[in-house]
């Protein structure tokens, strides 16, 4: 299981991965965008493309090597197709004296994910956290992650957003692949150096007799990925990121940005990790028939929140705050882990170009000025 | 009334799906609040234990998070009306058929307190999971102290399970009720529920308090019995916050660190104050 193999093209890993029953789906080009879709042939990946990000910018651009996989995260992450937008749970009829509850059997996938970056890879495992790793199991997202034949590809090209080097979670995957890829270019076209990391990728990999890796291709893969954590174009404050949302609960901070946020739940709709979701019932005209459906949220809309007395988080600041307390600080007391990946999606789509790493660097700091003037009070008074 | 059936573990499904109960006697309580008794149509949800929480739902209007005013053989569970289903809820007659998921969330632990002294301070509609903890420590008088409730409303006419208030006193309590606005012939307490805190016959200093009811109401209870000598770790309080799914997914229920439907309703005093203390949190 530790072989490094090396593949030429993807063509015929594409091949067997049908042939294994697999739905593939993959970076492809669609409406000025790299978009995450069923691929329905090899030939639809992005090669020769690469993406220019700013906050609140998305561009194409043109990349003379190639490249398949030399862009950074979509507008997508790989949620939609595992923990899907809208699940119908159940339907009911009315009886005679009550009522009967047919469940919808979960649809099982069987989905090959190419192309899956590190960020987007320990996304992933921090859903499995939330929907399967408690007490109750969501059945919808468990059916289709079973069912999931994930390729990762190690990350050589971060993109001016992304910060994975600085949360731990690239630009190396981690954990959790069945095969990882690492696209080298050259003047015959991008080949791959490939990493296993299950019996179900080794068996993939034997059934199209991919061939050892030249050690040459295995060292400069690891040093271009390597080289790729010097080159994020944006960098999370190093410090207990916990500790400082629990304690920046009153900022001042929070009415600055609520003065630019829009409330749209943007971030939370791109972000790979946010799982919210409401559950709606429905019923016919004649009243006789109803089902349940699960819909993604966002702790963005005032009714998330809603009591009978109201929303409890009636201001737009008070909504940011819980997204990115949530995400960066009390997801740790929740699941046991950060929130937050690094893949940049929430300062890429945000439409005012609100970014994440600033917003703190700026808690930071006024922690820090409140942390000083308190001393110098303590001087004076002492 | 209680079914002599044999209780059944829910059937293996989706933890998303509801499973029938029929209403078998329906008692309004104040004007827009109602007690439910329920049996399960075929199989039963496991029993709830004090504190915790069902999502009920109405056939097709939708479903709310309502705590469990009685455990035990007989399940009952009282809801105000507030909303579309909580209107439905209470509008279900008997014979009708409800959906119930559950039980969720944390109990009060009463267990935990034997030997103690109880104070159980309610305000309002708090009073209805507060209930089985009355019931069951009177159950089992004996294993505990001294026990007093405190039942705070904002008028006379807002008064829960007012039949069985004087049962609760011949059985061993101490039931003291105020009314923040008097109405004409009342002649009990008039004031903020901390105005009966003096008057509990517990030693504060050995007494568990459980405490529900509005945030503000819970908070100045909760310090005005610390204020007493009781131990602020001695002191529960139960939250509520938005609800869909009940099973730790939906997100909806956060406080801060805490999801309730998971780590709540019932969270210690010292976990839920500084929580509660952050507005809009």
């Amino acid at each position: 299981m530790n072989a490094t193999l090396e593949l030429t093209g993807l063509g015929p890993l594409y091949d067997a991965l049908r042939r294994a029953g697999y739905t593939v789906i993959g970076p492809t080009v669609r409406d000025e965008a790299i978009v995450l879709a069923e691929l329905d042939s090899i030939d639809r990946l992005p090669y020769g493309w690469g993406v220019r990000l700013s906050p609140g910018g998305y561009r194409l651009r043109r990349r003379d090597d190639g490249a398949a996989f030399a862009h950074a995260a979509g507008p997508q992450s790989w949620k939609p197709f595992l923990h899907r937008s809208r699940v119908k749970l159940w339907e009911a009829t009315r009886t005679e004296d009550g009522f009967e509850v047919k469940d919808q059997p979960p649809a099982p996938g069987r989905l090959a994910l190419l192309g899956v970056r590190p960020c987007d890879l320990r996304a992933i495992a921090i859903q499995d956290r939330v929907l399967t790793g408690g007490r109750h199991t969501d059945p919808s997202y468990a059916a289709r992650r079973d069912g999931a034949f994930i390729i990762a590809v190690n990350c050589t090209e971060p993109g001016e957003t992304c910060f994975c080097a600085s949360m731990g979670t690239g630009p190396q995957a981690g954990p959790g692949y069945d095969l990882a890829l690492t696209e080298l270019t050259g003047e015959d076209g991008p080949r791959y150096v490939v990493d296993v990391g299950t019996d179900a990728g080794a068996l993939v990999l034997d059934d199209i007799g991919a061939a050892t890796a030249d050690p040459g291709d295995v060292e400069r893969a690891r040093a271009e990925v390597t080289a790729a954590a010097d080159r994020m174009g944006r960098e999370m404050p190093a410090l207990s990121l916990r500790d400082l949302m629990a304690d920046s609960l009153d900022a001042a901070r929070w009415d600055d940005v609520a003065e630019r946020c829009l409330s749209c739940g943007n971030c939370t709709m791109v972000c790979p990790t946010c799982f919210c979701t409401r559950v709606t019932d429905t019923t016919d005209l004649s009243g006789d028939h109803a089902e349940r459906w699960q819909l993604w949220d966002s702790c963005f809309d005032p009714d998330f929140s809603h009591l009978h007395g109201g929303d409890v988080r009636a201001s737009a600041k008070s909504r940011y705050r819980q997204w990115l307390t949530h995400k960066l600080g009390t997801w740790h007391d929740q699941f046991g882990s950060s929130g937050c990946v690094g893949c940049g999606r929430c300062i890429v789509w945000c439409p005012v170009g609100i970014d994440l790493t600033v917003e703190v660097a700026a808690l930071r700091d006024e922690a820090a000025e409140a942390a000083e003037a308190a001393e110098a009070a303590d001087q004076s008074t002492g | 009334m209680t079914s002599q059936m044999a209780r059944q573990v829910t059937p293996q499904g989706s933890p998303m799906a509801p499973v029938p109960y029929r209403v078998t006697r329906s008692r309004a309580e104040t004007a827009d609040t109602v007690t439910l008794t329920l049996e399960p149509v075929a199989a039963a949800i496991p029993e709830p234990a004090p504190g915790q929480f069902t999502m009920m739902y109405a056939f097709g209007v939708g479903e709310v998070p309502i705590s469990v005013s009685r455990t035990g053989p007989v399940l009952e569970q009282t809801v105000r009306a507030v909303g579309a289903v909580t209107r439905a809820v209470c509008g279900t007659r008997p014979g009708q058929v409800l959906g119930l998921r559950g039980p969720f969330g944390t109990g009060w632990e009463l267990d935990s307190a034997r030997g103690r002294d109880l104070v159980i301070a309610a305000g309002g509609i708090g009073l209805a999971p507060l209930r089985p903890v009355v019931l069951r420590a009177l159950a089992d008088r004996d294993a505990f102290g001294r026990i007093a409730v405190l039942i705070g409303v904002r008028t006379p006419d807002d008064l829960l399970f007012t039949g069985e208030l004087d049962e609760w006193r011949a059985r061993g309590a101490q039931v003291e009720v105020t009314a923040d606005r008097p109405a004409p012939g009342w002649t009990g307490h008039v004031g903020l529920i901390t105005s009966l805190a003096g008057a509990a016959d517990v030693d504060p200093a050995r007494a568990v308090a459980f405490v529900c009811g509005p945030e503000v109401m819970m908070r100045v209870t909760a310090e005005a019995f610390i204020g007493l000598g009781t131990p602020a770790a001695d002191v529960r309080l139960s939250l509520e916050r938005n609800m869909r799914c009940g099973l730790g997914w939906c997100g909806h229920c956060q406080l801060g660190p805490l999801l309730i439907c998971r780590d709540g309703p019932v969270v210690p005093y010292e976990r839920a104050v500084p929580l509660m203390t952050v507005r809009e949190l």
